[in-house]
């Protein structure tokens, strides 16, 4: 995905996010928003966020690196997705 | 009111022992009227507790509200008058569709005080898990919340019994669809007088749901008696005291979070708090502190989660007030025993029970000799037993491997699965209860878990029907075949995994595996949701067409794959 800056990165994964996993219309969705430790994202469904982020971008993120805490915003799951990433 | 607990031995606690103890305790008599809102409320306040706080209660973001018992008694007059004022009978059900608000635990009381009967389900449950779940209960109204409002709306027209949908959230009145109403209990007039329904002790009051391997899921229906047990379990294994504040980690759509997060404390006139976010470590141990939670019943999941996050974490945080810990929902494995006694300086006490039991069966008391990894024994009044499964005898002998059994008769079992005299009528051989469960008794009495005796998964104490998750992938247009089982998983137990064979025209790539995954998770739940799908040019079968889900479920955990003679040749 080298031809994808960070913000453009953002913005995509913050587009899924809202899509998959936000029911409330009235919900505004940040890069900034917690979503794990709100309650927006469940453990079981982070799964699936897991699952998109490593199709998309195509890469490997070891289970032990995709915790709660990194994926507790869009912020967090770009810092994560871009270690990650062939440079 | 919850009175010094004595940690007499457990053979002083069994002797003699009848569950006239809580009926006087109680000071209910046999025939009496007994309403669980009743006693969780008025009566407190009648002991001179009105003022004594009941609910400590935290949104995210730091939303928080606190209330009293005599809070929580006017919340359930007023609630229980806006039901009786719609229409709403004794027996109905009314289904609570919510998050951990305060309005969900505030309408439990008010439903039970007007005698309709609870139908709490799990507010992640997509569409079709709450259109099953509705459709057998023919519930008649629902209480939820506007972010909610979308899966209920999507199967309304498909359920004609369900004549009320009750929001409890700020909404435009112009945006609200025909049968459906606001209702805001800070903008009610507090209803001081309120003709609580004489309900007595046969009467239902809370209908659960909880999957088998094979059909829908099944409506457990429970009584008001069950507050019998469900108060002196709360007394003696989570040993709540006056003074206590307890903290009850599990939602209330599952019987956890009724039976010992609103019933059992409640009914003893004990402070509990709720926390209504998402799991961290972080925040977990932030609101123990803040709170001074000194007793702590959660579940291995969670246990082990924490243990995840490590221990210099909880070094930030003061959590002396912590008294007593307790666990449900799963195996505690004695690792996560061990950690909690290194870290919290007390053990995780295990205790075991189901929806179908009501209350806790066999468990660690305060004060008695843990195993790490045994269930514990059983509770004072209830007869358990492991079965031979061949014969549904007991075992003559310790240490053998088999059913766990009970015999009926206690206070808070089920009587009936609704609308399901069958299946009910399955779980009773030889005049055992068959939990479906497996496991030995070694010579002290205590219990050693083993695993199901069917193939409902367990995941993160929560059980998932294979049969539920296979009926919903054959909807999905790309899947032919499917069958489900589950998989290790270091912090949930077990996970479900989906074994997919595809329609023509249609390719296994990870991008379809994803769509899969989101697509039974908004149609059942993110716990039903596969965490792994597999692709496969055919299913294990019997000669006969029956899938072989052990087949799979064996390669998943390293097992013996045991009789095959019956599986198809290519």
């Amino acid at each position: 995905m080298e031809e994808m800056n960070i913000n453009e990165m953002k913005e995509m994964v913050l587009k899924y996010v809202i899509k998959e996993y936000i029911d409330d219309d009235d919900v505004t969705i940040t890069y900034e928003t917690p979503l794990i430790s709100s309650g927006y994202v469940d453990s079981f469904s982070m799964v699936s966020l897991l699952v998109f982020l490593e199709n998309k971008f195509k890469i490997k993120i070891p289970p032990s690196k995709a915790t709660p805490e990194a994926f507790d915003s869009v912020n967090s799951i770009v810092a994560l997705v871009n270690q990650y990433l062939e440079k | 009111m919850a009175s010094k607990p004595e940690y007499r031995s457990y053979e002083e606690l069994s002797g003699g022992f009848s569950w006239a103890i809580a009926e006087k305790e109680l000071e209910y008599k046999n025939g009496n009227i007994i309403n669980i809102g009743w006693y969780c409320s008025d009566r407190i306040c009648l002991k001179g507790n009105a003022s004594k706080v009941a609910l400590i209660y935290e949104g995210f973001g730091g939303t928080a509200r606190q209330y009293t018992f005599n809070d929580i008694r006017l919340a359930g007059n007023t609630i229980g008058t806006f039901l009786r004022n719609l229409g709403i009978t004794e027996g109905d059900r009314v289904c609570l569709f919510m998050d951990r608000i305060p309005e969900l635990y505030l309408s439990f009381l008010g439903i039970l005080k007007m005698g309709a009967i609870v139908q709490p389900l799990f507010s992640a449950f997509g569409e079709e898990s709450l259109f099953v779940r509705l459709e057998n209960a023919g519930t008649r109204a629902i209480i939820t919340q506007k972010k909610h409002l979308g899966k209920v709306r999507k199967i309304r027209s498909q359920l004609p019994h369900l004549k009320h949908v009750i929001i409890v959230d700020e909404m435009k009145a112009s945006d609200l669809a025909a049968g459906e109403i606001l209702f805001s209990l800070d903008k009610s007039s507090p209803v001081e007088d309120f003709d609580i329904c004489p309900t007595t002790a046969e009467t239902p009051s809370v209908l659960h749901y909880t999957s088998g391997t094979t059909g829908q899921p099944k409506g457990v229906k429970h009584v008001h008696y069950s507050l019998i047990s469900q108060y002196l379990t709360t007394k003696w294994v989570l040993d709540l005291r006056d003074d206590d504040i307890y903290w009850c980690t599990a939602d209330p759509g599952w019987v956890t979070g009724t039976s010992y997060g609103i019933i059992g404390p409640w009914s003893l006139g004990v402070t509990q708090c709720v926390l209504d976010s998402g799991f961290s470590a972080q925040a977990w141990y932030r609101f123990a502190e803040k709170n001074r939670v000194t007793v702590w019943y959660s579940a291995p999941t969670a246990i082990r989660s924490l243990m995840k996050a490590g221990d210099e974490i909880i070094k930030s945080f003061d959590l002396s007030s912590l008294r007593h810990l307790a666990s449900v929902g799963e195996p505690l494995n004695s690792e996560a025993v061990i950690w909690s006694e290194k870290v919290f300086g007390k053990p995780f006490h295990d205790t075991f029970w189901q929806t179908e039991t009501g209350s806790i069966m066999i468990t660690n008391f305060p004060g008695m000799k843990i195993k790490p990894g045994s269930m514990g024994r059983t509770f004072p009044g209830i007869t358990g037993t492991v079965l031979d499964p061949a014969t549904y005898q007991p075992y003559p002998e310790h240490g053998r491997a088999g059913l766990i059994a009970f015999r009926p008769g206690w206070p808070a079992m089920m009587r009936a699965y609704w609308n399901n005299e069958e299946k009910y009528r399955d779980k009773f051989v030889n005049g055992w209860y068959l939990s479906g469960d497996r496991a030995s008794i070694d010579i002290e009495g205590y219990y050693w878990f083993i695993g199901r005796d069917d193939d409902v998964i367990n995941t993160g104490g929560h059980l998932v029907s294979p049969f539920e998750v296979e009926s919903a992938l054959l909807e999905h247009p790309a899947v032919a075949e499917s069958a489900v089982t589950s998989k290790p998983d270091e912090i949930n137990m077990e996970v479900v995994k989906a074994f997919i064979t595809l329609k023509p025209g249609h390719t296994p790539d990870p991008d379809l595996e994803l769509d899969i995954m989101n697509f039974i998770r908004k149609r059942l739940s993110p716990l039903a949701m596969p965490q792994a799908v597999e692709f496969m040019d055919k299913l294990p079968k019997t000669r006969s067409g029956k899938i072989m889900r052990r087949v799979l479920h064996a390669r998943e955990w390293g097992e013996e794959i045991g009789d095959i003679s019956t599986l198809e040749n290519d």
